[in-house]
Protein backbone atom coordinates (compact mmCIF):
# COMPACT_ATOMS: atom_id res chain seq x y z
CA UNK A 1 0.00 0.00 0.00
CA UNK A 2 1.17 3.38 -0.88
CA UNK A 3 0.27 6.50 0.51
CA UNK A 4 0.13 10.54 -0.50
CA UNK A 5 0.82 13.76 1.32
CA UNK A 6 -3.40 14.40 0.99
CA UNK A 7 -3.46 11.50 3.22
CA UNK A 8 -4.67 8.81 0.91
CA UNK A 9 -3.49 5.35 0.23
CA UNK A 10 -3.66 3.82 -3.21
CA UNK A 11 -3.44 -0.38 -3.05
CA UNK A 12 -2.97 -2.28 -6.67
CA UNK A 13 -5.74 -4.36 -7.16
CA UNK A 14 -5.72 -6.88 -10.42
CA UNK A 15 -4.47 -3.96 -12.80
CA UNK A 16 -6.40 -1.39 -10.72
CA UNK A 17 -5.52 1.50 -8.58
CA UNK A 18 -8.09 1.30 -5.49
CA UNK A 19 -7.85 4.90 -3.82
CA UNK A 20 -9.34 5.72 0.20
CA UNK A 21 -8.25 7.75 3.14
CA UNK A 22 -5.96 6.38 5.86
CA UNK A 23 -7.18 6.37 9.46
CA UNK A 24 -5.24 9.53 10.39
CA UNK A 25 -7.41 11.64 7.98
CA UNK A 26 -10.60 9.68 8.74
CA UNK A 27 -10.07 10.82 12.47
CA UNK A 28 -9.17 14.21 11.55
CA UNK A 29 -12.20 14.87 9.65
CA UNK A 30 -14.95 13.45 12.34
CA UNK A 31 -17.70 11.61 11.71
CA UNK A 32 -18.69 11.26 7.51
CA UNK A 33 -22.12 12.12 6.69
CA UNK A 34 -21.81 12.28 2.81
CA UNK A 35 -19.65 11.31 0.21
CA UNK A 36 -20.01 12.52 -3.42
CA UNK A 37 -18.35 9.92 -5.67
CA UNK A 38 -17.30 10.77 -9.31
CA UNK A 39 -19.05 9.14 -12.22
CA UNK A 40 -18.27 5.54 -13.33
CA UNK A 41 -16.10 6.43 -16.58
CA UNK A 42 -14.81 10.06 -15.43
CA UNK A 43 -10.97 10.78 -17.04
CA UNK A 44 -9.24 12.57 -13.97
CA UNK A 45 -6.12 14.12 -14.39
CA UNK A 46 -3.71 14.08 -11.20
CA UNK A 47 -4.91 16.95 -8.52
CA UNK A 48 -8.73 16.85 -10.05
CA UNK A 49 -11.54 16.91 -7.13
CA UNK A 50 -12.31 13.21 -7.32
CA UNK A 51 -14.66 12.92 -4.67
CA UNK A 52 -16.11 15.31 -1.75
CA UNK A 53 -16.31 14.12 1.89
CA UNK A 54 -18.96 16.08 4.49
CA UNK A 55 -17.84 15.29 7.84
CA UNK A 56 -20.33 16.74 10.55
CA UNK A 57 -17.71 19.63 10.86
CA UNK A 58 -16.68 20.62 7.16
CA UNK A 59 -16.76 19.67 3.31
CA UNK A 60 -13.11 18.35 2.27
CA UNK A 61 -12.01 17.61 -1.25
CA UNK A 62 -10.49 14.38 -2.58
CA UNK A 63 -7.34 14.53 -4.97
CA UNK A 64 -7.41 12.23 -7.88
CA UNK A 65 -3.56 10.85 -7.07
CA UNK A 66 -2.87 10.13 -10.43
CA UNK A 67 -4.45 10.41 -14.23
CA UNK A 68 -6.44 8.17 -15.43
CA UNK A 69 -10.25 6.72 -15.42
CA UNK A 70 -12.85 6.06 -12.73
CA UNK A 71 -13.80 2.51 -13.47
CA UNK A 72 -15.61 1.70 -10.65
CA UNK A 73 -17.27 3.79 -7.38
CA UNK A 74 -18.03 2.12 -3.85
CA UNK A 75 -21.75 2.91 -4.02
CA UNK A 76 -22.26 1.58 -0.84
CA UNK A 77 -20.96 4.61 0.76
CA UNK A 78 -24.35 6.74 -0.86
CA UNK A 79 -26.17 4.99 1.97
CA UNK A 80 -23.79 4.40 4.56
CA UNK A 81 -20.69 7.02 4.50
CA UNK A 82 -20.15 6.18 7.93
CA UNK A 83 -17.94 3.47 6.16
CA UNK A 84 -15.01 5.57 5.80
CA UNK A 85 -14.76 6.41 9.49
CA UNK A 86 -15.21 2.50 10.76
CA UNK A 87 -12.89 1.13 8.08
CA UNK A 88 -10.82 3.49 6.06
CA UNK A 89 -9.06 1.42 4.77
CA UNK A 90 -11.10 -1.36 3.84
CA UNK A 91 -14.93 -1.22 3.37
CA UNK A 92 -14.54 2.46 3.35
CA UNK A 93 -12.44 2.82 -0.09
CA UNK A 94 -14.03 5.43 -2.88
CA UNK A 95 -12.84 4.50 -6.06
CA UNK A 96 -11.12 2.41 -8.00
CA UNK A 97 -9.20 3.63 -11.16
CA UNK A 98 -7.39 2.44 -14.25
CA UNK A 99 -4.11 4.16 -14.89
CA UNK A 100 -1.74 3.79 -17.82
CA UNK A 101 1.43 2.66 -15.60
CA UNK A 102 1.50 0.92 -12.37
CA UNK A 103 4.97 2.19 -11.70
CA UNK A 104 3.77 5.56 -10.95
CA UNK A 105 2.87 4.42 -8.04
CA UNK A 106 6.30 3.92 -6.53
CA UNK A 107 6.54 7.49 -6.28
CA UNK A 108 4.72 7.88 -3.10
CA UNK A 109 5.04 6.96 0.06
CA UNK A 110 5.51 3.55 2.02
CA UNK A 111 3.74 2.62 5.20
CA UNK A 112 6.80 3.64 7.28
CA UNK A 113 7.28 6.94 5.63
CA UNK A 114 4.01 8.18 5.90
CA UNK A 115 4.02 7.25 9.55
CA UNK A 116 6.78 9.77 9.70
CA UNK A 117 4.85 12.34 8.12
CA UNK A 118 1.94 12.03 10.69
CA UNK A 119 4.15 12.06 13.95
CA UNK B 1 -3.36 37.32 18.37
CA UNK B 2 -4.09 37.81 22.22
CA UNK B 3 -4.04 34.83 24.82
CA UNK B 4 -6.83 32.40 24.70
CA UNK B 5 -9.15 32.82 27.79
CA UNK B 6 -10.02 29.75 29.92
CA UNK B 7 -13.26 28.62 31.75
CA UNK B 8 -12.42 26.98 35.32
CA UNK B 9 -13.28 23.66 33.59
CA UNK B 10 -10.14 23.82 31.93
CA UNK B 11 -8.17 21.55 33.31
CA UNK B 12 -10.98 18.40 33.53
CA UNK B 13 -11.67 19.07 29.63
CA UNK B 14 -7.51 18.36 29.13
CA UNK B 15 -8.52 15.20 31.20
CA UNK B 16 -11.13 14.22 29.18
CA UNK B 17 -9.32 14.18 26.23
CA UNK B 18 -11.36 16.86 24.32
CA UNK B 19 -9.97 19.08 21.39
CA UNK B 20 -9.46 22.03 22.36
CA UNK B 21 -10.45 25.15 19.91
CA UNK B 22 -10.39 28.82 19.70
CA UNK B 23 -14.07 30.05 20.40
CA UNK B 24 -15.23 33.68 20.94
CA UNK B 25 -11.62 34.27 22.80
CA UNK B 26 -11.57 30.86 24.77
CA UNK B 27 -10.02 28.14 24.40
CA UNK B 28 -13.04 25.44 24.51
CA UNK B 29 -13.83 22.05 24.12
CA UNK B 30 -15.06 21.47 20.60
CA UNK B 31 -15.76 17.45 21.02
CA UNK B 32 -14.15 14.70 23.29
CA UNK B 33 -13.46 11.55 21.83
CA UNK B 34 -17.01 10.07 21.35
CA UNK B 35 -17.00 12.78 18.58
CA UNK B 36 -19.73 15.01 17.44
CA UNK B 37 -22.43 12.32 16.78
CA UNK B 38 -22.44 10.27 19.27
CA UNK B 39 -22.07 12.83 21.84
CA UNK B 40 -25.19 14.85 20.45
CA UNK B 41 -27.23 11.29 20.55
CA UNK B 42 -25.90 11.01 23.93
CA UNK B 43 -27.62 13.90 24.87
CA UNK B 44 -30.83 13.17 23.53
CA UNK B 45 -30.63 9.61 24.69
CA UNK B 46 -29.59 10.10 28.46
CA UNK B 47 -28.31 13.63 29.29
CA UNK B 48 -24.96 15.72 28.19
CA UNK B 49 -22.26 17.93 30.36
CA UNK B 50 -21.89 20.72 28.63
CA UNK B 51 -19.33 24.02 29.67
CA UNK B 52 -20.47 26.91 29.09
CA UNK B 53 -18.64 29.44 31.15
CA UNK B 54 -17.34 31.42 28.36
CA UNK B 55 -21.14 32.96 28.38
CA UNK B 56 -21.12 36.12 30.78
CA UNK B 57 -23.10 36.21 33.50
CA UNK B 58 -24.11 40.18 34.63
CA UNK B 59 -25.90 41.23 37.81
CA UNK B 60 -28.41 44.45 37.33
CA UNK B 61 -28.96 45.77 40.51
CA UNK B 62 -30.86 48.95 40.95
CA UNK B 63 -29.95 52.00 42.91
CA UNK B 64 -33.05 52.35 44.37
CA UNK B 65 -33.27 49.06 45.68
CA UNK B 66 -36.90 48.51 43.46
CA UNK B 67 -36.41 46.11 41.15
CA UNK B 68 -38.91 47.70 38.97
CA UNK B 69 -36.45 50.21 38.31
CA UNK B 70 -33.81 47.85 36.98
CA UNK B 71 -36.78 46.25 35.03
CA UNK B 72 -38.09 49.06 33.14
CA UNK B 73 -34.71 50.49 32.94
CA UNK B 74 -34.11 47.39 31.16
CA UNK B 75 -36.63 47.54 28.71
CA UNK B 76 -35.26 50.44 27.16
CA UNK B 77 -32.64 48.16 25.58
CA UNK B 78 -34.77 44.74 25.38
CA UNK B 79 -38.47 44.31 23.58
CA UNK B 80 -39.51 42.46 26.52
CA UNK B 81 -42.18 42.64 29.26
CA UNK B 82 -39.81 42.19 32.22
CA UNK B 83 -41.85 44.53 34.94
CA UNK B 84 -44.69 41.63 34.73
CA UNK B 85 -41.41 38.69 34.74
CA UNK B 86 -41.92 37.28 38.64
CA UNK B 87 -39.85 36.25 41.01
CA UNK B 88 -37.72 33.15 40.12
CA UNK B 89 -38.95 33.31 36.58
CA UNK B 90 -36.63 33.95 32.89
CA UNK B 91 -37.32 35.31 29.88
CA UNK B 92 -35.68 35.24 26.74
CA UNK B 93 -34.56 38.66 25.21
CA UNK B 94 -32.95 40.36 22.59
CA UNK B 95 -30.78 43.78 22.89
CA UNK B 96 -31.82 45.83 19.58
CA UNK B 97 -30.08 48.44 17.72
CA UNK B 98 -31.43 52.15 16.91
CA UNK B 99 -31.82 49.94 12.96
CA UNK B 100 -34.10 47.00 14.68
CA UNK B 101 -31.11 44.55 14.51
CA UNK B 102 -30.31 42.51 17.37
CA UNK B 103 -26.61 43.23 19.02
CA UNK B 104 -27.15 39.95 21.06
CA UNK B 105 -29.41 37.30 22.67
CA UNK B 106 -29.62 36.66 26.54
CA UNK B 107 -31.67 35.13 29.07
CA UNK B 108 -32.86 38.01 31.80
CA UNK B 109 -33.89 36.24 35.26
CA UNK B 110 -35.60 37.87 37.93
CA UNK B 111 -34.03 37.11 41.18
CA UNK B 112 -35.76 38.96 44.07
CA UNK B 113 -33.82 41.96 44.57
CA UNK B 114 -31.82 42.02 41.26
CA UNK B 115 -32.08 40.65 37.53
CA UNK B 116 -29.12 38.39 36.34
CA UNK B 117 -28.52 38.50 32.57
CA UNK B 118 -26.22 35.35 30.54
CA UNK B 119 -25.19 37.05 27.24
CA UNK B 120 -22.99 35.62 24.63
CA UNK B 121 -18.93 35.34 25.01
CA UNK B 122 -18.27 36.41 21.92
CA UNK B 123 -20.51 39.95 22.49
CA UNK B 124 -19.97 39.79 26.34
CA UNK B 125 -18.11 42.60 26.12
CA UNK B 126 -20.19 44.98 24.31
CA UNK B 127 -22.94 44.14 25.98
CA UNK B 128 -21.17 45.06 29.41
CA UNK B 129 -20.58 48.63 27.61
CA UNK B 130 -24.12 48.82 26.36
CA UNK B 131 -24.93 48.19 29.83
CA UNK B 132 -22.79 50.91 31.22
CA UNK B 133 -23.96 53.28 28.57
CA UNK B 134 -27.17 53.20 29.63
CA UNK B 135 -28.45 51.98 32.46
CA UNK B 136 -25.21 53.34 35.01
CA UNK B 137 -27.79 56.03 36.18
CA UNK B 138 -30.48 53.24 37.28
CA UNK B 139 -28.85 49.86 38.05
CA UNK B 140 -24.90 48.90 39.11
CA UNK B 141 -23.34 46.63 37.19
CA UNK B 142 -22.00 43.46 38.25
CA UNK B 143 -19.94 41.37 36.00
CA UNK B 144 -19.83 37.58 37.64
CA UNK B 145 -16.05 37.04 36.44
CA UNK B 146 -16.04 34.16 39.18
CA UNK B 147 -18.40 32.16 38.58
CA UNK B 148 -18.50 29.44 36.62
CA UNK B 149 -21.78 28.08 34.20
CA UNK B 150 -22.52 24.50 32.88
CA UNK B 151 -25.41 23.00 31.82
CA UNK B 152 -26.63 19.38 32.09
CA UNK B 153 -29.08 18.66 29.20
CA UNK B 154 -31.27 15.32 27.89
CA UNK B 155 -34.18 13.04 29.13
CA UNK B 156 -32.34 11.74 31.96
CA UNK B 157 -30.78 15.00 33.09
CA UNK B 158 -33.76 15.33 36.00
CA UNK B 159 -32.52 12.07 37.20
CA UNK B 160 -28.51 13.25 37.87
CA UNK B 161 -28.99 16.27 39.01
CA UNK B 162 -31.94 15.75 41.27
CA UNK B 163 -28.87 13.40 43.39
CA UNK B 164 -26.95 16.66 43.90
CA UNK B 165 -29.88 19.00 44.20
CA UNK B 166 -33.31 17.07 45.50
CA UNK B 167 -34.61 20.55 45.59
CA UNK B 168 -34.98 21.49 41.69
CA UNK B 169 -37.45 18.37 41.21
CA UNK B 170 -40.55 20.96 41.64
CA UNK B 171 -38.97 23.48 38.86
CA UNK B 172 -40.70 24.23 35.36
CA UNK B 173 -39.27 24.75 32.46
CA UNK B 174 -37.97 28.91 32.46
CA UNK B 175 -38.19 28.79 36.33
CA UNK B 176 -34.84 29.75 38.18
CA UNK B 177 -33.92 28.62 41.84
CA UNK B 178 -30.95 29.17 44.54
CA UNK B 179 -30.41 25.05 45.76
CA UNK B 180 -28.52 24.00 48.43
CA UNK B 181 -25.59 21.39 47.64
CA UNK B 182 -23.16 19.94 49.57
CA UNK B 183 -20.72 22.36 50.36
CA UNK B 184 -22.74 25.65 49.18
CA UNK B 185 -25.56 26.56 46.64
CA UNK B 186 -25.83 26.86 43.10
CA UNK B 187 -28.38 28.44 40.97
CA UNK B 188 -30.44 26.33 38.87
CA UNK B 189 -32.33 27.69 35.57
CA UNK B 190 -34.38 24.80 33.79
CA UNK B 191 -33.60 26.15 30.37
CA UNK B 192 -31.02 25.31 27.88
CA UNK B 193 -29.78 25.33 24.35
CA UNK B 194 -30.48 21.90 22.66
CA UNK B 195 -34.07 21.44 22.96
CA UNK B 196 -34.24 18.66 25.64
CA UNK B 197 -35.17 18.98 29.26
CA UNK B 198 -32.52 19.99 30.88
CA UNK B 199 -30.63 22.75 33.31
CA UNK B 200 -28.26 25.60 33.49
CA UNK B 201 -26.34 26.08 36.76
CA UNK B 202 -24.20 28.88 37.80
CA UNK B 203 -21.87 28.26 40.54
CA UNK B 204 -18.71 29.31 42.40
CA UNK B 205 -15.56 28.73 39.57
CA UNK B 206 -13.55 27.25 42.61
CA UNK B 207 -16.79 24.32 43.11
CA UNK B 208 -17.51 23.82 38.93
CA UNK B 209 -14.80 21.38 38.71
CA UNK B 210 -16.19 18.61 41.64
CA UNK B 211 -19.34 19.46 40.21
CA UNK B 212 -18.98 18.70 37.24
CA UNK B 213 -17.10 15.35 38.21
CA UNK B 214 -19.62 14.42 40.45
CA UNK B 215 -22.59 14.47 37.56
CA UNK B 216 -19.91 12.67 35.14
CA UNK B 217 -19.54 10.01 37.46
CA UNK B 218 -23.37 8.94 36.74
CA UNK B 219 -24.02 6.69 33.91
CA UNK B 220 -26.06 8.91 32.58
CA UNK B 221 -23.62 11.58 31.78
CA UNK B 222 -21.44 12.22 29.48
CA UNK B 223 -19.12 15.08 28.47
CA UNK B 224 -20.42 17.33 25.38
CA UNK B 225 -18.40 19.94 23.45
CA UNK B 226 -19.51 22.41 20.96
CA UNK B 227 -19.98 20.50 17.95
CA UNK B 228 -22.86 19.00 19.24
CA UNK B 229 -23.84 21.70 20.85
CA UNK B 230 -24.08 23.38 18.00
CA UNK B 231 -26.06 20.60 16.06
CA UNK B 232 -28.44 20.07 18.80
CA UNK B 233 -29.30 23.91 19.10
CA UNK B 234 -30.02 23.59 14.62
CA UNK B 235 -32.45 20.62 14.89
CA UNK B 236 -34.27 21.98 18.05
CA UNK B 237 -34.38 25.47 15.55
CA UNK B 238 -32.96 27.85 18.23
CA UNK B 239 -30.74 31.06 16.64
CA UNK B 240 -27.00 30.90 16.60
CA UNK B 241 -25.95 34.62 17.05
CA UNK B 242 -23.79 35.67 14.79
CA UNK B 243 -25.13 33.22 12.03
CA UNK B 244 -28.69 33.20 12.24
CA UNK B 245 -29.26 36.93 13.97
CA UNK B 246 -27.00 39.85 13.58
CA UNK B 247 -27.50 43.65 13.77
CA UNK B 248 -29.12 43.36 10.18
CA UNK B 249 -31.72 41.14 11.02
CA UNK B 250 -34.73 42.18 13.62
CA UNK B 251 -36.28 39.89 15.74
CA UNK B 252 -39.72 39.95 13.87
CA UNK B 253 -37.76 38.54 10.59
CA UNK B 254 -35.70 35.98 12.76
CA UNK B 255 -39.20 34.78 13.84
CA UNK B 256 -38.91 35.79 17.22
CA UNK B 257 -42.07 37.66 17.96
CA UNK B 258 -43.11 35.21 20.24
CA UNK B 259 -40.34 37.01 22.81
CA UNK B 260 -41.75 40.47 22.48
CA UNK B 261 -44.82 40.45 24.59
CA UNK B 262 -48.01 42.40 24.21
CA UNK B 263 -47.61 45.30 27.09
CA UNK B 264 -44.42 46.35 24.56
CA UNK B 265 -46.25 46.54 21.22
CA UNK B 266 -48.68 48.37 19.70
CA UNK B 267 -51.71 49.30 22.36
CA UNK B 268 -49.81 47.79 24.76
CA UNK B 269 -49.09 49.59 28.65
CA UNK B 270 -45.78 50.32 27.71
CA UNK B 271 -45.69 50.30 23.90
CA UNK B 272 -42.24 50.71 22.00
CA UNK B 273 -39.45 52.61 24.24
CA UNK B 274 -36.72 50.72 23.02
CA UNK B 275 -33.92 50.91 20.48
CA UNK B 276 -35.41 49.88 16.66
CA UNK B 277 -39.10 50.12 17.85
CA UNK B 278 -40.02 52.08 14.95
CA UNK B 279 -39.06 48.94 12.49
CA UNK B 280 -39.60 46.30 14.96
CA UNK B 281 -43.43 47.13 16.19
CA UNK B 282 -44.42 47.82 12.45
CA UNK B 283 -43.13 44.74 10.62
CA UNK B 284 -45.33 43.13 13.77
CA UNK B 285 -48.53 44.45 12.46
CA UNK B 286 -47.92 43.91 8.43
CA UNK B 287 -45.26 41.52 8.61
CA UNK B 288 -41.68 41.66 7.91
CA UNK B 289 -40.21 41.26 4.00
CA UNK B 290 -37.85 38.47 4.85
CA UNK B 291 -38.23 35.59 7.49
CA UNK B 292 -35.73 32.92 8.98
CA UNK B 293 -36.99 29.48 7.85
CA UNK B 294 -36.40 25.39 8.38
CA UNK B 295 -34.79 23.96 5.48
CA UNK B 296 -34.64 20.37 4.24
CA UNK B 297 -31.92 19.90 1.57
CA UNK B 298 -33.20 17.32 -0.62
CA UNK B 299 -30.81 13.75 -0.22
CA UNK B 300 -27.71 13.54 1.75
CA UNK B 301 -25.21 16.31 1.25
CA UNK B 302 -25.91 19.09 4.24
CA UNK B 303 -26.06 22.49 3.07
CA UNK B 304 -23.95 25.12 5.63
CA UNK B 305 -23.77 28.58 5.98
CA UNK B 306 -23.43 30.99 3.16
CA UNK B 307 -24.97 28.61 0.80
CA UNK B 308 -27.06 31.08 -1.68
CA UNK B 309 -31.05 30.15 -2.21
CA UNK B 310 -32.73 30.81 -5.48
CA UNK B 311 -36.01 30.76 -6.06
CA UNK B 312 -35.79 28.44 -9.59
CA UNK B 313 -33.44 25.76 -10.75
CA UNK B 314 -32.22 27.61 -12.77
CA UNK B 315 -31.59 31.65 -13.96
CA UNK B 316 -32.66 34.30 -11.44
CA UNK B 317 -30.48 36.09 -8.81
CA UNK B 318 -30.15 35.05 -5.24
CA UNK B 319 -33.54 35.19 -3.21
CA UNK B 320 -31.50 34.49 0.14
CA UNK B 321 -28.86 32.06 1.84
CA UNK B 322 -28.51 29.73 4.71
CA UNK B 323 -27.06 30.85 8.34
CA UNK B 324 -26.75 27.62 9.60
CA UNK B 325 -26.64 24.19 8.35
CA UNK B 326 -25.74 20.93 9.01
CA UNK B 327 -26.31 17.13 9.16
CA UNK B 328 -28.85 16.43 11.95
CA UNK B 329 -27.84 13.37 13.62
CA UNK B 330 -31.05 12.76 15.41
CA UNK B 331 -33.11 13.43 12.26
CA UNK B 332 -30.69 11.57 10.13
CA UNK B 333 -30.30 14.12 7.16
CA UNK B 334 -29.13 17.46 6.82
CA UNK B 335 -31.34 20.38 8.08
CA UNK B 336 -30.37 24.19 7.96
CA UNK B 337 -31.87 27.36 8.63
CA UNK B 338 -31.92 30.67 6.08
CA UNK B 339 -33.30 34.02 5.51
CA UNK B 340 -35.86 33.82 2.41
CA UNK B 341 -38.60 36.53 1.04
CA UNK B 342 -41.93 36.54 3.45
CA UNK B 343 -43.90 35.01 -0.16
CA UNK B 344 -41.33 31.64 -0.58
CA UNK B 345 -41.57 31.50 3.60
CA UNK B 346 -44.36 28.98 3.42
CA UNK B 347 -43.39 25.17 4.91
CA UNK B 348 -44.17 23.20 2.02
CA UNK B 349 -42.08 25.37 -0.34
CA UNK B 350 -38.94 24.71 -2.92
CA UNK B 351 -36.44 26.81 -3.22
CA UNK B 352 -32.78 25.77 -4.46
CA UNK B 353 -29.52 25.99 -2.66
CA UNK B 354 -26.21 26.35 -4.62
CA UNK B 355 -24.15 23.41 -3.68
CA UNK B 356 -20.42 23.37 -5.16
CA UNK B 357 -22.04 24.89 -8.72
CA UNK B 358 -24.83 22.87 -8.66
CA UNK B 359 -28.81 23.97 -7.66
CA UNK B 360 -30.58 21.26 -5.71
CA UNK B 361 -34.16 21.19 -4.34
CA UNK B 362 -34.31 22.47 -0.70
CA UNK B 363 -37.54 22.58 1.09
CA UNK B 364 -38.82 25.29 3.61
CA UNK B 365 -40.03 23.37 6.94
CA UNK B 366 -41.45 23.82 10.07
CA UNK B 367 -39.08 24.26 13.14
CA UNK B 368 -38.24 22.71 15.50
CA UNK B 369 -36.86 19.87 13.12
CA UNK B 370 -37.50 17.86 16.01
CA UNK B 371 -40.23 18.07 18.56
CA UNK B 372 -38.35 20.04 21.66
CA UNK B 373 -39.24 18.19 25.16
CA UNK B 374 -39.01 21.15 27.68
CA UNK B 375 -40.99 20.70 30.94
CA UNK B 376 -43.44 22.95 31.07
Amino acid sequence: MKFTEEHEWLRIEEDLVVVGITEHAAEQLGDIVFVELPEQGTKVASGDDAVVIESVKAASDILAPLDGEIVEVNGTLDDNPALVNEDPLGAGWFFKMKIDDLSALDAFMDEDAYKDLID
Amino acid sequence: MPELKRTALHALHAELGARMVPFAGYEMPVQYKPGVLKEHLHTRAAAGLFDVGHMGQVILRPRSGALADAALALEALVPVDLLSLAEGRQRYGVFTNAAGGILDDLMITNRGDHLLLVVNAACKAADIAHLRAHLDETCTIEVLDERALIALQGPEAETALARLAPEMAGMRFMDVATVPVSGGEIWVSRSGYTGEDGFEISLPAAEAEGFAKALLEMDEVEPIGLGARDSLRLEAGLCLYGNDIDETTSPVEAGLSWAIQKARRRGGDREGGFSGAERILAELETGPARLRVGLRPEGRAPMREGVALYAAAEGGAAVGHITSGAYGPSVEVPVAMGYLPAELARPGTTVHGELRGKRLPVTVAEMPFRPSTYKR
